[in-house]
């Protein structure tokens, strides 16, 4: 991998039976970058990503995540990545605190390091009254929250969040981007997808998928440039039905 | 009225999902209830469509008495519900042809109505249900919950989770479907999509916030907001946070929304407490207000 990429994908492909699902894309994410992934439903978003986090094998093409390969490695990736999408966040009836507790086991962090962590977390999430409260019981934003911050704990080089704000209050919202803002200001690099096309405007680069292949790639301002349009909605109902 | 709510109210456990709701919507109007998930926007919605009793309060629909009256209502409202809701394992056309003879009703009879939306399905009218796409599904629910002309049709977050571009091409549909005499209640978590509809509520915690036209709940925020924008997002946030002035700092796609404490500030003085802090190629100007940030002003 270059010096500084944590993601770089070459022509990486992916068939079922006769549909092409992902159509040869190439791309690099760079450390610390925010990017964002976006596409229409159906367009090959949540598959390309699968293959990117080692659960899924691709056709053909080449691609390496953390310095690891998809084909060859793809159990390395998954210890050395974060992830958390909307459906599958934490478990409902486990507190705050045992979700912590479980997820940094599953991570394989030490008791200390879990012990360690959660104080920091519970610190900067002001999550102290809540701790021993059931996970189920919270709103839905608490629970974004936390999830992000889970897919944090085993410092991973990047994470991949998968629409992680549907549904979520506007201000909520954007406590979860300046979350999101402060983890790549450390250096995390940032994988993310979403339907809100402000939040495209807040990545720092940004790619769109059309049926299978990336249509677009760049930052929002250039990509606003190059199609005339005022702001990302317009983009993206530029490009995404062709 | 066709939707009439007085002083509803609904709890589960030590949970209030509705506090004390009203609102009425008119003959033919396309109404939002605009709030993120958890606001109590499906439980309204049960309670609308007789399948939950509220704990108080009354409502009526299409003239009808949800209580008293179910088995009416439920002959003359759609209802889609937020969760897809139709048969997998049936096709899309045995679908149709099913909620069609629930009501005693055929595709073929009021097929004029729902047209428009089933075309674009109706290739694949021999694949069952499950195996479609999301998008499909979508119209492929509109088009039941259509099939029997409902007076008033009910719409639980239609658009969630899906694209700007399949949103877009939703609302169109719904227009065309106002148009055509029906009522729409339809509720979403996208405070853009509120712009779209005649009246709004927006609602959180159980509680109604504020219900008018979109323009007027836009005329009713108190300050003046401001777009501004500078090299680096992360650290604008947070120099204006630090800003003792500020009153909110919300950011806002390109920009940061941000609204001062004061009624006679100056602009320049912000910029020159940026261009102090070292940001680079700052803008700042007078921007809309939109229900997104009266939203977030009524909530803060």
């Amino acid at each position: 991998m270059k010096n500084n990429n944590v993601i770089e994908v070459e022509n990486l492909t992916k068939k079922f039976g006769d549909f092409t699902a992902v159509n040869s894309i190439t791309f690099e994410v760079k450390k610390g970058e925010i990017f964002g992934f976006l596409g229409a439903n159906g367009a090959g978003k949540t598959t390309a990503m699968k293959m990117l986090i080692g659960i899924s094998k691709p056709t053909s093409g080449k691609a390496q995540v953390a310095g690891f390969n998809v084909f060859t490695q793809p159990e390395d990736i998954k210890k050395n990545i974060g992830y958390m999408s909307q459906k599958f966040a934490l478990y409902d009836d486990l507190t705050v605190k045992e979700n912590i507790t479980f997820f940094g086991g599953i991570y394989g962090l030490s008791r200390a390091k879990i012990k360690e962590k959660r104080s920091e977390l519970v610190e900067e999430l002001g999550l102290g009254d809540i701790v021993n409260e059931l996970v189920g019981s919270l709103p839905l934003g608490w629970k974004q929250k936390i999830s992000f911050s889970i897919a944090l704990l085993h410092s991973p080089t990047i994470v991949f969040l998968d629409e992680p704000t549907g549904g979520v209050d506007p201000i909520t919202r954007r406590q979860f981007w300046e979350m999101i803002y402060k983890s790549a200001n450390s250096g995390t690099t940032i994988f993310v997808t979403t339907h809100y096309m402000d939040e495209a405007e807040y990545c720092d680069r940004v790619s769109i998928m059309v049926d299978g292949k990336i249509e677009a790639l760049d930052t929002p301002k250039k990509l606003k440039e190059h199609y005339k349009a005022d702001n990302m909605n317009e983009v993206f109902l530029k490009l995404a039905r062709g | 009225m066709s939707i009439s709510v007085k002083n509803i109210s609904k709890s589960f456990k030590k949970v209030t999902a509705v506090n004390d709701v009203s609102f009425e919507v008119k003959e033919g109007e396309l109404f939002g209830l605009i709030g993120p998930d958890g606001a109590g926007k499906t439980t309204i919605f049960r309670m609308l469509t007789t399948l939950l009793f509220a704990d108080k309060g009354t409502a009526t629909v299409a003239g009808f008495d949800v209580v008293d009256d179910y088995k009416e209502i439920r002959n003359n409202v759609g209802y889609m519900p937020g969760k897809f809701s139709l048969y997998q394992d049936l096709t899309v056309e045995e679908n149709l042809d099913f909620f069609a003879t629930i009501f005693g009703t055929t595709i073929e009879e009021n097929y004029e109505l729902i047209k428009d939306i089933y075309v674009q399905i109706e290739p694949f009218k021999k694949r069952r249900a499950g195996a479609l796409s999301g998008g499909m599904k979508q119209k492929l629910a509109l088009s039941c919950a259509l099939i029997h002309k409902p007076k008033v049709l009910f719409l639980d977050e239609p658009t969630t989770g899906v694209d700007p571009v399949s949103r877009k091409e939703f609302w169109e549909m719904l227009k065309r479907l106002q148009q055509k005499g029906i009522t729409i209640l339809v509720s979403t978590p996208y405070m853009d999509e509120a712009e779209l509809c005649d009246r709004i509520a927006l609602i959180q915690h159980g509680k109604i916030l504020q219900i008018d036209t979109p323009q007027e709940i836009i005329k009713h925020y108190p300050k003046k907001i401001y777009d501004v924008r500078a090299d680096n997002m992360y650290r604008l946030i947070e120099s204006l946070k630090s800003f003792e002035h500020h009153y909110s700092v919300y950011p806002f796609g390109e920009y940061v929304h941000y609204t001062d404490k004061r009624d006679d500030f100056n602009p320049q003085e912000l910029q020159q407490y940026l261009a102090a802090n070292d940001h680079q190629n700052i803008k700042i100007k007078i921007t809309k207000t939109t229900i997104e940030d009266t939203f977030m002003e009524l909530t803060k």
